[in-house]
């Protein structure tokens, strides 16, 4: 490839990234917007009239009031919120206390019928949640969960794609080292905490960005699970905003957007190499 | 005396193997697989006082307008977006590539809307998609016409543009893999026999990405049924009939209390799911 053409693909590219990342600036500003600059850009979208919507690239009179009117003066938002970091601190340390030690077990003791085993978490791992909902909903009404927090926290502690993607992580650790360690006398416990853990927190990463970023989006689990309102997530919370609140919405939805964003950009490395790791072959 | 040593240590290890496993394997048992064992069966008898109906739960399905449309609507969007998806972010994998220098920076943007929850760009999507929203200014402004995105035919490409939108960055990164683990050496051979450009690409790195499609494709397929999110968030329970999805058609089951539809629509959906990932099997195996 010559100069041109890499200066036209990285046009081309450049481009294509902003326009991917337009919509979360939009929202990002929109948060910052007055009302009436809100109200005045986006009338056409919420009431009648022949006008287009217009957007300003930067707010022209920024200001923290919607931010500050949410934290204030939005009871509602508080509680959805909490309910949104229960669930989501729920799910992960469920996992890392269940799927870690199952994961291992799968990549790294033996036993006979192991492959069969992975196989059935593989293919639990691919039932799209269409199909687990009604099972799933059977168990959460037999326990008595069904409208609890627990009715989402639980079946998402034992979904099967954490364990599937951490076991690949442990199967990463050369074989050697836990051999040499198993001659040395050490026993699997001790192997799994002093050689296992230290070495596959790469992968614990990866594996709890990607558990963080899919609980903390959860919608249709909270929507089927749970019918009272003081306990619904915040992804619940976030349609029902109207037009007066407008400024509101975007401050709620940029305090929902900085977690999963904070994640993101600080664990980027794992969690791409969590991504990779998930498509690679056995 | 030796043999008896041997069989107690390997009697510890299974020990062993269970306590790590069990826990999380019985929850598994309990949340996903027993159930779906009682909803297979639940699917033969009626919904009021178990009687045994045979098939007639699946032929009321079969027989079902909704179902029809949800299905069909479903099928398209599978159909229509993968491909797109999997093209799109092969030549995103490979231009990245060919730039080493903005390259990861690049990638960093388009991976960022994976982290967005679907909630939090709700706004943003309807004024960007309302018929005299953003999209439509700029359509206006080029073309001079616009598109009633919620209220016609083309909420279906509403949603195709969220989806590709949301998982362009994760696939991009998935080929990037598949793409760095081509050993350099084939590379070199075909340079050296005097292969370029496209032929590399042609001869060479598809035939190697092979097995990597595959994968990509079923997670694709994976993620394709959560962009129910996003018509769910913006059109609400029932959205114009052309992204009125299966997810739909279950809630709305699932507030009639249809459970003897439900549970056969379920068995058929993971039948077809399973079916599906034998294929991928097959695929797997004959790369080895």
């Amino acid at each position: 490839m010559n100069k041109v053409q890499k200066i036209l693909l990285g046009a081309v590219l450049v481009g294509l990234a902003l326009m991917l990342c337009f919509p979360i600036w939009f929202g990002i500003t929109g948060a910052f917007s007055s009302q009436w600059e809100l109200e005045a850009n986006l009338a056409p979208v919420f009431t009648v009239g022949e006008k287009m919507a217009a957007w300003s690239f930067l707010p022209q009179a920024p200001t923290l009031e919607h931010l500050v009117q949410v934290l204030m003066d939005a009871p509602e938002f508080f509680t959805m919120f909490w309910n949104s970091v229960i669930i989501t601190l729920g799910i992960l340390i469920g996992q890392l206390l269940l799927g870690v030690p199952a994961a291992w077990a799968l990549a790294r003791l033996p036993f006979p019928g192991k492959g069969k085993i992975l196989s059935g978490y593989i293919v639990l791992m691919l039932m799209p949640f269409q199909v687990l909902m009604y099972p799933q909903y059977l168990v959460l009404r037999d326990f008595g969960l069904l409208d609890t927090l627990g009715a989402v926290i639980l079946p998402a502690v034992f979904s099967t794609f954490p364990v599937f993607l951490l076991h690949r992580f442990f199967l990463a650790i050369p074989g050697e080292i836990l051999e040499a360690a198993r001659i040395d006398g050490a026993g699997e416990l001790r192997i799994f905490w002093q050689i296992g853990m230290p070495l596959g927190s790469p992968g614990i990463m990866a594996v709890g960005i990607l558990s963080f970023l899919d609980s903390w989006n959860l919608i249709e689990q909270p929507m089927t699970y749970l019918k009272t309102k003081s306990l619904w997530p915040l992804s619940l919370f976030l349609p029902q905003i109207q037009l007066e609140d407008i400024g509101m919405g975007f401050a709620a939805a940029l305090l929902m957007l900085i977690p999963a964003l904070l994640l993101f950009i600080s664990g980027q490395e794992y969690l791409e190499q969590g991504i990779a790791l998930s498509g690679g072959k056995d | 005396m030796e043999k008896e040593k041997q069989r107690r240590g390997g009697f510890a290890k299974i020990w062993i193997f269970w306590v790590f496993l069990l826990p999380d394997l019985l929850g598994a048992l309990i949340f996903a697989l027993v159930p779906m064992l009682r909803v297979l069966l639940g699917s033969f008898q009626s919904a009021v006082g178990s009687r045994w109906v045979g098939f007639q739960n699946y032929a009321t399905v079969l027989c079902n307008g909704a179902f029809h449309l949800a299905l069909g609507n479903t099928a398209r969007f599978t159909l229509i977006c993968i491909p797109i998806l999997l093209v799109l972010s092969l030549g995103l994998a490979l231009g990245l590539r060919a730039l080493p220098g903005i390259g990861s920076t690049l990638r960093s943007a388009f991976l960022m809307p994976m982290a967005v929850p679907a909630a939090s760009v709700v706004l943003v999507w309807k004024v960007l998609f309302h018929k005299q929203g953003l999209l439509n200014g700029i359509l206006l402004s080029i073309f001079g016409t616009r598109i009633d995105w919620m209220n016609s035919d083309a909420s279906f490409w509403m949603l195709v543009i969220s989806y590709l939108w949301r998982n362009l960055g994760y696939t991009t990164v998935l080929w990037t893999a598949g793409l760095a683990a081509i050993p350099e050496g084939i590379y070199e051979a075909a340079k050296v026999d005097g292969a370029a450009g496209w032929q590399v690409l042609r001869y060479i790195t598809l035939p190697s990405l092979k097995g990597t499609g595959y994968t990509i494709a079923v997670l694709s397929l994976l993620n394709s049924f959560k962009v129910f999110r996003e018509a769910w968030l913006v059109a609400g329970d029932y959205p114009q009939q052309s992204m009125y999805l299966m997810q739909h058609l279950y809630n709305n089951w699932f507030r009639e209390l249809d459970f003897d539809k439900i549970a056969a629509a379920s068995v058929m959906t993971s039948v077809v799911v399973f079916v599906l990932i034998a294929l991928l099997g097959k695929a797997w195996d004959k790369k080895e």
